[in-house]
């Protein structure tokens, strides 16, 4: 099957950039290289074109009991304006998706509905059946709500590092800076009217903005730093610990809860949610496995996939990302392994090509433990 | 485009030999630029012996994982250790200082069953 593609597709490849199937789309993977890239992001500013995240938009008198119903999160906290970052679970309380929910601002809410609008962005790929699952349950539940898959509508860049806030002022105004972690409001970049969130993936300061399909060419030349890829992007999440859709968690390949996943802070049980009763009995029976990070303490390193062992060669886990970290130019990974293997400072083994290399369980983000 | 020196012989894999009594082996500037970012280099000890055409190391980058292929058989009488330190040497200068082993050939009739620069060049083009 042909492979999506963003709508600057081809002003990248103009630039050099190199490309890879992700979520059914074709994106830029490297601009330059992977190291400059994440190097300027975490010096300087880098921007990546993530247009390949779904949006999905809900609006109408109950969107907001529908989001409740769906989402892990409780969406009753949001004011318009702010977003949050939320899981999709199933029955069982696996993962089959995470999010950052928005309650829209004000502006282009429906002035005649007394409830927000929101739009949700799922991973690459998602947004059919999350367009499939939030209009069938809507119809099952006899919600009255509107469900629209904006995916190929929004554009949508980040512009993430210690410099991204000045380069998003100079385009989209000044106003964009008193902008709180997770909030988002509507401004105008090169002329055209755009969500700008303060979110990212890099652990970095940084916006994301959102803009129309057919602006994308002039909004993208408005930003004055480093193009990167999904090479960094990468790369940067791992430092950060922060999971990835289709590799820290699968609902096929790896099903995990949000308590395993470490993520449970978004699991709010005193909301109703598909999920949550299971989600509850985890919670109070514990997880058998938990997420870590962890670093090799012998040359090589640990990519997806990886067994993860005791040091008397015991099969306890394995690695769900890894990579040579630009940042601490050490190797660095993700991974489950048994609860009681979990702590930080455990030493482990991890299986590179049939050789058991000596690890480390660490806290993350590694950045932080450097 | 990429440079493949004239007096090199090439795998299809992308190693490139060449084809002196000890003869060096290293991978492509193709090759290294494909992978981008090289940050491990996995090599034999001196002293092990190579079989052409099979697995003699492991080169990673940040993005992927290669295994690297014999060009000749021999056995191996260098090896780059500066590669363990500096990997990014394989992207700097793949054909000097980006070098991986030093190989006393088994059988010299066997450089003649690799490529030509030409042929190399047909192949990346």
């Amino acid at each position: 099957m042909a492979h999506r593609k963003p709508p600057l597709r081809e002003v990248h490849a103009d630039r050099g950039a190199t490309f890879t199937g992700f979520g059914g789309w074709e994106m830029p993977v490297e601009f330059d290289s992977i190291r400059t890239e994440h190097a300027a992001v975490r010096d300087s500013a880098g921007i990546f074109d993530v247009s390949h995240m779904s949006e999905i938009e809900v609006s109408g008198p109950d969107a907001t009991e529908l989001m409740q119903r769906l989402t892990t999160n409780d969406v009753t906290a949001l004011d318009p304006g702010d977003s949050q970052y939320s899981c999709i679970t199933d029955g069982s309380g696996v993962i089959l998706d995470d999010t950052v929910v928005y309650a829209l601002p004000d502006e282009l809410t429906d002035a005649d509905s007394p409830e927000p609008t929101y739009l949700f962005v799922p991973n690459a790929g998602h947004d059919e059946q999350m367009y499939e699952r939030w209009t069938t349950h809507c119809d099952e539940w006899g919600l009255d709500a509107t469900v629209d898959d904006r995916t190929e509508e929004w554009a949508m860049f980040a512009v993430q590092g210690p410099d991204a806030p000045d380069l998003v002022a100079d385009a989209a105004g000044s106003d964009v800076l008193d902008l709180s972690r997770f909030e988002a409001a509507y401004a105008t970049v090169a002329a055209s009217e755009c969500l700008v969130a303060r979110t990212g993936y890099t652990g970095e300061d940084g916006f994301e903005v959102l803009c129309p399909w057919d602006a994308a060419e002039t909004v993208w030349a408005e930003f004055d730093c480093q193009p990167c890829g999904l090479g960094a992007r990468d790369t940067l999440r791992i430092e950060m610990g922060f999971l990835l859709s289709g590799e820290d968690f699968d609902p096929e390949n790896e099903p995990r809860n949000p308590y395993e996943a470490g993520i449970g802070f978004t699991v709010k049980l005193d909301t109703e949610f598909v999920g949550r009763d299971a989600l509850e009995r985890a919670k109070k029976d514990g997880v058998d496995e938990r997420f870590v990070g962890l670093k090799l303490d012998e040359r090589g390193i640990a990519r997806h996939g990886y067994e993860l062992r005791d040091k008397d060669g015991e099969s306890i886990g394995h690695v769900t990302s890894g990579t040579m970290s630009p940042t601490l130019g050490e190797a660095i990974a993700l991974g489950y392994v048994k609860r009681n293997y979990a702590e930080p400072g455990t030493r482990i083994r991890v299986v590179v090509r049939g050789d058991e290399k000596r690890a480390r369980i660490v806290n993350t983000p590694f950045l932080e433990d450097k | 485009m990429f440079e493949v020196p004239d007096d090199l012989r090439y795998m299809e894999s992308h190693e490139w030999t060449t084809t002196d009594d000890v003869a060096r082996i290293g991978i492509t500037d193709f090759a290294q630029d494909e992978l981008g970012d090289v940050v491990f280099v996995e090599l034999p000890d001196e002293g092990d012996e190579l079989t052409k055409d099979e697995e003699f190391g492991v080169v990673e980058s940040i993005k992927a994982v290669s295994d690297l292929y014999a060009p000749i058989s021999g056995t191996v009488v260098g090896v780059n250790e500066a590669l363990f330190d500096q990997p990014e040497l394989v992207n700097d200068d793949p054909y000097a200082e980006g070098w991986m082993l030093e190989v006393e050939p088994a059988n010299e009739a066997e450089f003649d069953e690799l490529l030509t620069a030409e042929e190399y060049r047909e192949q990346t083009e």
